[in-house]
């Protein structure tokens, strides 16, 4: 789960990274107020959950409060790559001398946090990684450990460059590492890190994310969830306890089992199709789960066929098959379906969904595939 | 695979008497698995279908009944702690299938097991099954299998059944099957299982299926160009999966342009190893080869 800036800026701030002061706001005129509020120059910031704000103009200076209004009314209601701006986030403008990146993020190889920091802050990680990767310092973290002072230290003394700034750099990145361990992050980045003109320390930007598997023991942080800017097909499916994301496709696609849901639209665009969505449905044959997964995927008017692939192992095909004679006599869809059931007992799930005779069926993946596509042509 | 499970397997079951786990122990013990004890907290005492001893500990199971390798089918939330009991009980193969272990716990786990020579299958993985030996430990389904010299090693699950399936129709019969799973932090990687299988009689040829995220698969190649004599095949699923965004395994996920199918068919290809563009294609790249395979 990912969260915006203001909201990453107020875990920051509970832990005690300082943060330029600010305030998030819906309208413009509650951002001139907020400027009044600040009575300096601010920066009116999007807050949106996609990447390059700044370039996109999503990112502006006002040196007034009427400015800030009008800043504002521009960038509230644009869209940045797909997604609309609802909120900004009015904050203290600051002078900045030097910006460094900061971030920690699991390390999959070691199995171990990863500190990574660069005095080259302020451009994308993955960019000085791909350009630059000497310019990037990686610390490892042992996890019964925790980070040690003198690892924060050590850090900071080569990016601060001088002792008066390195003894701030070292608390933030200490904290840092303590937000992303007791908020089970999978990353926690400050980028950038800026040293003002009047030698102030402090996080500019801000983003957590956080590991689906761990929101459980979060209440605080799963009630931070944006369902305004999550997708609706996406957000009814987590609901549900379904696996679902949306492409842009006319073959909607219904798998058991996510490995074989990749590989099943993999195999749509591979013969020459588009691939609507993944859509996991999970082991179990339940009508429901079906009528669920119907429900997203007939949402997105795009599609045009939908295809079910699944292999029944432990699940058993001829249950799928009652399962789905249930949801299609509920649903009275009008797309073509084509339905691959393979495994266990499919000789009497075929027999069972022939009281659907308006069903394509199909005995193996590429055949259920290639129908598909040809139905949504 | 002999080294991993056979016939010597004294299996516990952690949450038995729970709906996954008391399902799935009555499949293992119809394949054929020596199931010899269940742990469930406050259900010590009990029997399992009238078989089973049920404990409440592991520690307890391991001294009455000489167990020596664990499954797990605990909740989430308890799970990391559930393989941390069968190590410290003196499980030296831990199986556990749970999905939704957070990554903060598995790396406290990892650790732990090191200290005490613990080798850890998953999680959120379906486990594994040897069909020369008819044993498994596990959810993979029994009746998909064929007993035969092909190793196969897998993210993923029902992708894997798919796979074994049409490798069983085409009478090429397995050695081992074994699911590694889904998450970014795991017990046994793809490294760890091709070194098993290349010292594996049994095992002639390997299938390797592979998915987005992380760096697993691209780290076998370069393993399999320098250690692996025997043949191995590749599918990677995923090639159409976009950035940023977790396709339902927690490991699944394309970060900062890393982990691509694109990046794992690359490397797989400079090492040697066919890659199949789709999955029906991985049975005619086996035969390919490793013709001298024995067909059922």
């Amino acid at each position: 789960m990912n969260i915006h800036e203001y909201q990453a800026k107020e875990i920051f701030a509970r832990f005690g990274i300082p943060v330029p002061a600010g305030t998030v706001v819906r309208t413009a005129l509650e951002a001139e107020a907020v400027a009044a509020r600040i009575g300096k120059p601010v920066v009116v910031k999007a807050q949106v959950l996609v990447g390059g704000r700044g370039k996109a103009g999503g990112v502006k200076i006002a040196q007034t409060p009427a400015e800030a209004k009008e800043k504002a009314g521009q960038i509230l209601g644009m869209d940045i790559k797909g997604e609309k701006v609802q909120k900004v986030l009015v904050a203290e403008a600051v002078d900045i001398a030097r910006e460094i990146y900061v971030g920690v993020v699991l390390d999959r190889r070691a199995q171990r946090p990863l500190i990574m920091a660069s005095a080259e802050g302020g451009v994308e990680i993955e960019i000085t990684a791909r350009e630059n990767p000497q310019a990037i310092r990686r610390v490892q973290i042992d996890p019964l450990q925790g980070i040690h002072p003198y690892a924060a230290r050590n850090l900071a003394a080569e990016l601060a460059g001088n002792a008066e700034l390195a003894k701030p750099m070292a608390d933030i990145i200490e904290k840092l590492y303590r937000v992303f361990d007791e908020t089970d992050a999978s990353l926690a980045e400050i980028n950038p890190l800026v040293v003002t003109k009047d030698g102030r320390v402090l996080a500019i930007d801000a983003k957590l994310n956080f590991d689906d598997n761990a929101l459980y023991r979060h209440a605080d942080i799963e009630a931070m969830r944006d369902t305004e800017a999550e997708d609706a097909g996406e957000g009814k499916a987590r609901a549900e306890g379904l696996s679902f994301v949306r492409l842009s496709g006319n073959v909607g696609c219904i798998v058991n089992g996510a490995g074989l849901a990749m590989a099943t639209m993999d195999l749509v665009k591979e013969y020459g199709g588009q691939p609507a969505n993944f859509l996991d449905i999970g082991g179990s044959s339940r009508p429901e789960k079906v009528v669920t997964a119907l429900t997203i995927i007939t949402a997105d008017k795009s599609v045009r066929s939908i295809l079910f692939n699944i292999f029944g192992g432990i699940t058993r095909c001829d249950d799928v098959a009652r399962g789905l004679v249930i949801a299609f006599n509920q649903m009275n869809l009008k797309l073509p379906v084509v339905v691959r059931l393979t495994g266990t007992n499919e000789k009497e799930a075929r027999e069972i969904l022939k009281q659907i005779p308006s069903l394509h069926s199909a005995e193996t993946m590429d055949e259920a595939v290639k129908k598909a596509i040809q139905l949504a042509a | 695979m002999s080294i991993l499970i056979d016939k010597n397997t004294r299996l516990v079951v952690q949450g038995i008497t729970g709906r996954d786990g008391s399902f799935h122990s009555s499949q293992m013990m119809a394949y054929g698995t020596h199931v010899v004890a269940g742990v469930t907290p406050g259900k010590g005492g009990t029997k399992f279908e009238a078989k089973v001893p049920v404990f409440d500990s592991v520690h307890q199971a391991v001294d009455a009944t000489g167990a020596n390798v664990s499954v797990i089918y605990v909740r989430a939330p308890f799970a990391a702690d559930a393989i941390c009991e069968a190590a410290d009980a003196g499980i030296r193969f831990v199986v556990c299938i749970t999905e939704g272990v957070p990554v903060r716990d598995m790396l406290r786990v990892v650790p732990f097991l090191k200290e005490r020579s613990t080798r850890l299958l998953g999680p959120n993985c379906p486990g594994l099954i040897a069909p020369n030996a008819r044993v498994k430990v596990g959810i993979l389904p029994g009746n998909i299998v064929l007993p035969g010299s092909v190793g196969v090693v897998s993210r993923s699950g029902t992708l894997t059944y798919e796979v074994v399936f049409q490798l069983t129709r085409a009478g090429l019969g397995q050695s081992t099957c074994i699911g590694i799973g889904g998450d970014p932090v795991i017990g046994t990687n793809f490294i760890d299982t091709l070194r098993l299988f290349q010292a594996d009689d049994e095992t002639e040829a390997i299938v390797m299926i592979g998915e987005i995220g992380g760096s697993d698969e691209e780290e076998a190649a370069a393993f399999i160009k320098e250690k692996v004599t025997k043949p191995v095949v590749s599918f990677i699923a995923g090639q159409t999966a976009p950035p940023g965004k977790r396709m339902g395994h927690a490991g699944a996920i394309v970060t900062g342009g890393s982990g691509t199918a694109a990046d794992k068919i690359k490397a797989l290809t400079a090492a040697g190893v066919p890659v199949a563009r789709v999955p029906s294609e991985i049975t005619s790249l086996i035969t390919a080869a490793a013709p001298a395979l024995r067909r059922a």
